[in-house]
C-alpha cells in the first residue's frame, strides 16, 4: 500500500444553521484515505459521520448548512475551492458515492438501463450503442443475471439488494478512485449484505479503488476495514488500524461500543451499556463531549477538550486518560 | 406440562392482491403459511427472519390486530377469534404489542402521562386519582423520570421513546408481550440499554415475550427458544444452545454465518446465499428454499418438506437431514 | 439536512427545568418566525378593525343620498369621494366588508362543518355510507361552481328572495358548494391516520372507540382544519364578490365589495370615476392575498405532512 494519500481532510468543520442555534455536525476532524485503502467512519446517528461523507461529495447545501473550515484535498485538488463544475466533473467520475437508499436516488419514472448509461455517456464520453453494451457488463459484474430484462425494468419492480447492486454498477461504472459508501448495507436483510460486502470487496482488489465505509455497525467494520474512525458528537475520538482499535480500544466511547454489542456464540447474562443519552449537540460546551456517559470521567474532563494524539503503533485517541500533563491535574 | 399462555395452531394470514379498475383479488400474498408456535408462561420465543418472511404479520394476528385467513389462536386457553369485539377490548391489556418505530407508534399531540396512563383508566384498572402516580412508577421503572410526564413525544430521542413505548404496555400488566424489531431503529449503545430493560422487567414481572427480530445475536442474548421463518413457514425451532451450536436447516445455517462479527480478520465458514428472497405472492415450489439453497436437490424443487422432530424438540423442515 | 434538525430538537430536553412546552405553543413561536405570515395576519386584523370599528367613526353611516354631493372625487370631507347616489365610498367600503367578511367566516365555518362531519363519517365507518357520501361529494365537485352560483343566484331573483335573506341564502349556496373539497380531504386524513401505527397502537391497547375518535383522531385532524379554515374564508369571500358584482348575490342598497365594483360596469366610471371600484377591489385584492398568505404560513406550520 502506497503511502500517499487520496483523499485528505484537514480540518474539516460543516456546521447547520437552525432556528435554535448553530450545530456543529462535523467539528474539525482531519483523515486520510490511501489508494486501494478502505477507511470506516464509525458511529451512532448524529455524528456525523454522514455529513462527513457529503461534504466531501459537496453536497451540503445552503443555507442551513455550510462548511465553515477546512480543506478537502483529492488527489492534489482542493475540492472545496472548485468550481461548481468542475466538481461535478469529478463527482461520479473520480469520486462516486452510494447511499442508504438506492430507491430514493434512482428515477422512478426511467428504466434501469437509462439510468446507467447517462453517467457513461456524459463522462465516458460513450455513445448510446456502447454504453448500452456497458451497462449490460455491469449488470453482469454486479451478480446479477437476465441483464437485459433487468436494464429495461424500472426501479419499483426490483427488491432493495437489486437495487443497491444497481447502484454499485453505476457507481464503478465511471472506475472512481474513491467510492464513498454511507450505510450501504443497513436497508438491507443480513444475507444480502454479505453478497453485497463480498462484492465491494472483490471491486477493492479488483481495481485498487479506495473505500470510504460509513456505517453504524462494527462488525461491518470489522469485516470491511483496513483503517477505523470512530466519531462522537462531530468529533474524532479515535483511529487506528482495524486489528489493533478492536483488539485495544482506548477511548471509553469505543470499549462501550464493542462491548456493548452482542456478539453471536459469546453470550453474557447481561450486556454492558453505555449510560445515558448523546448530548444535545445545541449544548456543548468546552469539554469532552462524552464526560456525562463516561465511568472514567475526571474533573478536567469537564471543562477542557481532549486534543486527538497519537497513542501506540499509530492508534490515536481523544482522552484526557491517556495524557501525561492531565495524569497531573488529577 | 402447563397450559400454554400463546397456543398458535396452523395460522394463515394471505393479503389479496388487488388489480384493475374493479379491484378484483388476482392473488394472493401468502405472509404467513401454516405457522403453528406454543409460548408458555416465562420463557421468551425468539421469531427471526429476514424482511418479506412474514414474522411480523405472525405478531400481529396473534393478537388480533389484523384478522387471520385460517387456524387458531389462543390465548390461556381462550380462542381470541371467537370473542366479540367488547370481550376482546377487556383482554387487550394481557397482551401488548411494542412496535419497531418508537416515532410513529406515539401520537405526536398527545403528552407522555396521557399515553401511557390513559388505558389503565379506560379498563378500569386503577382509580383517576392514582393514574399520575401509575404512571410516575412505571417510568421509573422503564428508565425515565417522573418530570417527563408532561412532554410530548417529540422531546425524546429514539431510545427514550421506545422506553415510553414499554411503559405504556408495561402499565396494564400483561402476561404476554409481543416485541416487533423493539430495538432495530435504534444506536448500538441504546440498544444494549433497552435489552437489558427487556430482561430486567422479565425477571421482576414474569413477563412472557414473543420477541420479533431479524438480529440473530439479539435474539441469541434475550431468547430461551427460537423459530426461524422463511417466506411465510418455519423451517427450523429449538432451543437458544440447540439452535445456535447446531443448526440444521441450510437456511439458519446461512443466516448465522453471514452475521458480521466484530473480530476483524476472523476466519470462519461462511454460506453465501445466492439471489433475492422470492416474491411471496409466487413462492417457489416444495422446499421454498430451494432457490437460494446450496444444496438443493432435485427432491427440493417438488416435495414440499414436512417439519419434523429432531429430537430434544428441535424441529426441522428440510428434506436433507 | 432535515435529519439534522430533527434530531437536535429530539435530544433537546433531558433537562429536569424546562418549561412544559406544548406543541400549539410552538407552533406559535414558529408563526412568528414567519415574517410574511404575520404580515398577512396583521393586514386581515387590520381589515377586521376598519370594517368592524372604523364606521363608528363615520359621520356618513345613515346613507343618505344627497344629490348635491354626486360622484365627486376624493376630497377633505369625503377621503375616498362619493358615489352616483352622494354616498360617502370610505364608509360603504367599510360597511360592505362587515358583510363581505361576515359572509367568508360564516360559510366557512358551515362547510367546515358539513365536510368534516360528512367527511369523517365517510373515513370512520367506511363501507356503504362513504360510498354514499363520497359519491354525492363527486356529483357535486364534477359541476362547475361559477354556473351553479349563477343559477342559484337567478333563482333568488326570481322568487323575490326579501334583500336582507339574501345575504344568508348566499352563505348557504357558498359552503354548500364548498363541503365537497373539504370532505374528502378530512376523509383522505382520517384514512391515512387510521393507518398509522399509533392508532394501531390504540387498539392494542384496547381503548375505547369515544377516546381513539375524541383524544387521538381529532387532535390530529384540528391542525388541517384550521389551515383549509383560513384558506376557505378566502374563497368565500371571492365567491362572494364575483356572485355580487353580477347582481346574484346581496343587492343594493346593501353594499359589498362585489357589488361596489359593479361600479366599473359603466364605461365612464371606470374611466374617469377610478375612487368608485379601486376601494372595494383593492379591499378585496388586499383580504384575499393577506388571507392566503397566512394560510399559507400556517400550512408550513401545522400540516403534519410537511413536517415529515
Amino acid at each position: 500500500m502506497s503511502t500517499h494519500s487520496l483523499l485528505h481532510i484537514q480540518h474539516l468543520s460543516t456546521y447547520f444553521d437552525t432556528d435554535e442555534g448553530t450545530v456543529k455536525a462535523v467539528d474539525d476532524i482531519s483523515l486520510h484515505v490511501r489508494p486501494g485503502e478502505i477507511v470506516c467512519i464509525v458511529g451512532e446517528s448524529g455524528c456525523g459521520k454522514s455529513i462527513t461523507a457529503l461534504s466531501v461529495m459537496g453536497l451540503i447545501e445552503a443555507p442551513t448548512g455550510r462548511i465553515a473550515d477546512g480543506i478537502i484535498d483529492f488527489d492534489g485538488q482542493n475540492l472545496l475551492s472548485l468550481s461548481k463544475n468542475h466538481l461535478r466533473s469529478i463527482r461520479g467520475n473520480d469520486i462516486a458515492m452510494i447511499f442508504q437508499e438506492p430507491m430514493s436516488s434512482l428515477n422512478p419514472v426511467i428504466t434501469i438501463g437509462e439510468q446507467m448509461s447517462e453517467p457513461l455517456i456524459i463522462h465516458k464520453k460513450m455513445n448510446k450503442k456502447q454504453a448500452q453494451k456497458r451497462v449490460l457488463e455491469l449488470i453482469t459484474q454486479v451478480g446479477i443475471s437476465r441483464p437485459e430484462q433487468i436494464a429495461k425494468s424500472y426501479p419499483h419492480e426490483l427488491s432493495g439488494g437489486m437495487l443497491q447492486r444497481i447502484m454499485i454498477a453505476i457507481a464503478i461504472s465511471c472506475d472512481p478512485k474513491l467510492l464513498i459508501a454511507d450505510e450501504p448495507t443497513t436497508a438491507l436483510d443480513v444475507t444480502i449484505q454479505a453478497q453485497i460486502l463480498d462484492m465491494l470487496r472483490e471491486f477493492r482488489s479488483q481495481s485498487d479503488m479506495s473505500i470510504l465505509l460509513i456505517t453504524h455497525d462494527l462488525g461491518v467494520v470489522a469485516e470491511m476495514a483496513d483503517y477505523v474512525v470512530v466519531m462522537y458528537s462531530g468529533k474524532i475520538v479515535e483511529e487506528g488500524e482495524v486489528v489493533e482499535l478492536f483488539a485495544n480500544p482506548r477511548h471509553p466511547y469505543t470499549q462501550g461500543l464493542l462491548r456493548s454489542k452482542p456478539i453471536i456464540n459469546q453470550r453474557q447474562k447481561e450486556l454492558y451499556s453505555i449510560p445515558g443519552y448523546v448530548p444535545n449537540p445545541l449544548e456543548l460546551q468546552e469539554s469532552c463531549y462524552f464526560h456525562e456517559r463516561c465511568e472514567h470521567c475526571m474533573d478536567i474532563c469537564r471543562t477542557q477538550e481532549p486534543p486527538l494524539r497519537d497513542v501506540e503503533n499509530g492508534q490515536k485517541t481523544a482522552c484526557w486518560l491517556y495524557e501525561k500533563e492531565a495524569a497531573v491535574h488529577v | 406440562m402447563s397450559e400454554a399462555l400463546l397456543d398458535i395452531q396452523n395460522l394463515k394470514k394471505y393479503f389479496p392482491i388487488k388489480a384493475g379498475l374493479l379491484s378484483r383479488t388476482v392473488g394472493q400474498v401468502k405472509a404467513v403459511d401454516d405457522i403453528s408456535i406454543t409460548i408458555q408462561p416465562g420463557e421468551t420465543f425468539g421469531l427471526v427472519g429476514e424482511s418479506g418472511s412474514g414474522k411480523s404479520t405472525v405478531g400481529r394476528t396473534a393478537i388480533r390486530l389484523t384478522d387471520k385467513t385460517a387456524g387458531e389462536v389462543r390465548f390461556k386457553g381462550t380462542d381470541i377469534y371467537s370473542l366479540p369485539p367488547e370481550q376482546l377490548r377487556q383482554l387487550r391489556p394481557k397482551m401488548q404489542l411494542i412496535f419497531q418505530d418508537p416515532y410513529s407508534s406515539l401520537n405526536p399531540r398527545v403528552r407522555i402521562g396521557e399515553a401511557i396512563g390513559e388505558a389503565v383508566l379506560d379498563h378500569g384498572l386503577a382509580p383517576a386519582s392514582d393514574i399520575r402516580d401509575i404512571v410516575k412508577e412505571v417510568l421509573a421503572s422503564c428508565g425515565l423520570s417522573s418530570y417527563h410526564i408532561d412532554r410530548f413525544p417529540h422531546e425524546f430521542s429514539g431510545g427514550q421513546r421506545q422506553r415510553i413505548g414499554i411503559a405504556r404496555a408495561l402499565v396494564l400488566n400483561p402476561e404476554l408481550i409481543i416485541a416487533d424489531e423493539p430495538v432495530s431503529a435504534l444506536d448500538v449503545s441504546i440498544q444494549a440499554q433497552i435489552i437489558n430493560l427487556f430482561s430486567h422487567l422479565q425477571e421482576s414481572k414474569g413477563l412472557t415475550y414473543l420477541f420479533i427480530s431479524h438480529d440473530l445475536s439479539v435474539v441469541e442474548h434475550l431468547c430461551s427458544r427460537i423459530g426461524v421463518m422463511y417466506l411465510g413457514s418455519m423451517v427450523e425451532t429449538a432451543s437458544r444452545d440447540e439452535l445456535f451450536r447446531h443448526p440444521l436447516h441450510p437456511y439458519t445455517k446461512a443466516l448465522l454465518s453471514a452475521v458480521p462479527i466484530p473480530i476483524p480478520k476472523l476466519k470462519r465458514e461462511r454460506i453465501v446465499l445466492k439471489g433475492d428472497i422470492p416474491s411471496p405472492a409466487n413462492p417457489p415450489s416444495g422446499c421454498k428454499f430451494h432457490t437460494r439453497c446450496p444444496f438443493a436437490e432435485q427432491r427440493c424443487v417438488e416435495e414440499v418438506p414436512v417439519f419434523r422432530n429432531m429430537g430434544g424438540e428441535h424441529w426441522v423442515a428440510c428434506h436433507l437431514v | 439536512m432535515p435529519s439534522i434538525q430533527a434530531e437536535v430538537t429530539n435530544v433537546a430536553t433531558n433537562r429536569p427545568q424546562a418549561v412544559k412546552s406544548s406543541l400549539w405553543r410552538q407552533s406559535i413561536r414558529k408563526l412568528l418566525k414567519n415574517k410574511l405570515a404575520v404580515g398577512g395576519f396583521a393586514v386581515v386584523v387590520f381589515m377586521f378593525l376598519l370594517c368592524f370599528v372604523g364606521p363608528l367613526f363615520s359621520p356618513y353611516t345613515d346613507n343618505k343620498v344627497n344629490m348635491t354631493m354626486m360622484n365627486k372625487a376624493p376630497n377633505i370631507h369625503h377621503w375616498l369621494g362619493t358615489d352616483k347616489l352622494g354616498r360617502d365610498v370610505l364608509t360603504r367600503v367599510m360597511q360592505a366588508g362587515r358583510i363581505s367578511l361576515t359572509v367568508g367566516i360564516a360559510s366557512m365555518v358551515l362547510s367546515v362543518f358539513i365536510g368534516t362531519l360528512l367527511g369523517a363519517i365517510a373515513g370512520y365507518y367506511r363501507g356503504i355510507v362513504d360510498q354514499v357520501i363520497m359519491r354525492i361529494a363527486d356529483l357535486l365537485l364534477t359541476i362547475p361552481s361559477l354556473p351553479l352560483l349563477f343559477i342559484f343566484g337567478a333563482l333568488l331573483s326570481e322568487w323575490k328572495v326579501p334583500t336582507d335573506y339574501r345575504m344568508y341564502i348566499v352563505m348557504l349556496i357558498l359552503s354548500l358548494v364548498g363541503w365537497p373539497s373539504l370532505a374528502r380531504m378530512v376523509r383522505g386524513q382520517l384514512l391515512s391516520l387510521r393507518e398509522r401505527e399509533f392508532m394501531q397502537a390504540t387498539i392494542v391497547l384496547g381503548l375505547r372507540d369515544r377516546r381513539k375518535l375524541v383524544n387521538h383522531l381529532l387532535p390530529n385532524l384540528v391542525p388541517l382544519l384550521i389551515v383549509i379554515a383560513t384558506l376557505n374564508i378566502g374563497g368565500a369571500i371571492l365567491s362572494e364578490s364575483v356572485l355580487s358584482f353580477f347582481g346574484l348575490g346581496v343587492m343594493p342598497p346593501t353594499p359589498t365589495w362585489g357589488n361596489m365594483i359593479d361600479a366599473a360596469n359603466n364605461m365612464i366610471d371606470f374611466q374617469e370615476r377610478p375612487w368608485l371600484w379601486v376601494p372595494p377591489g383593492f379591499s378585496i385584492f388586499a383580504t384575499v392575498i393577506a388571507i392566503n398568505i397566512f394560510g399559507d404560513g400556517l400550512r408550513d406550520v401545522l400540516d403534519p405532512k410537511q413536517k415529515r
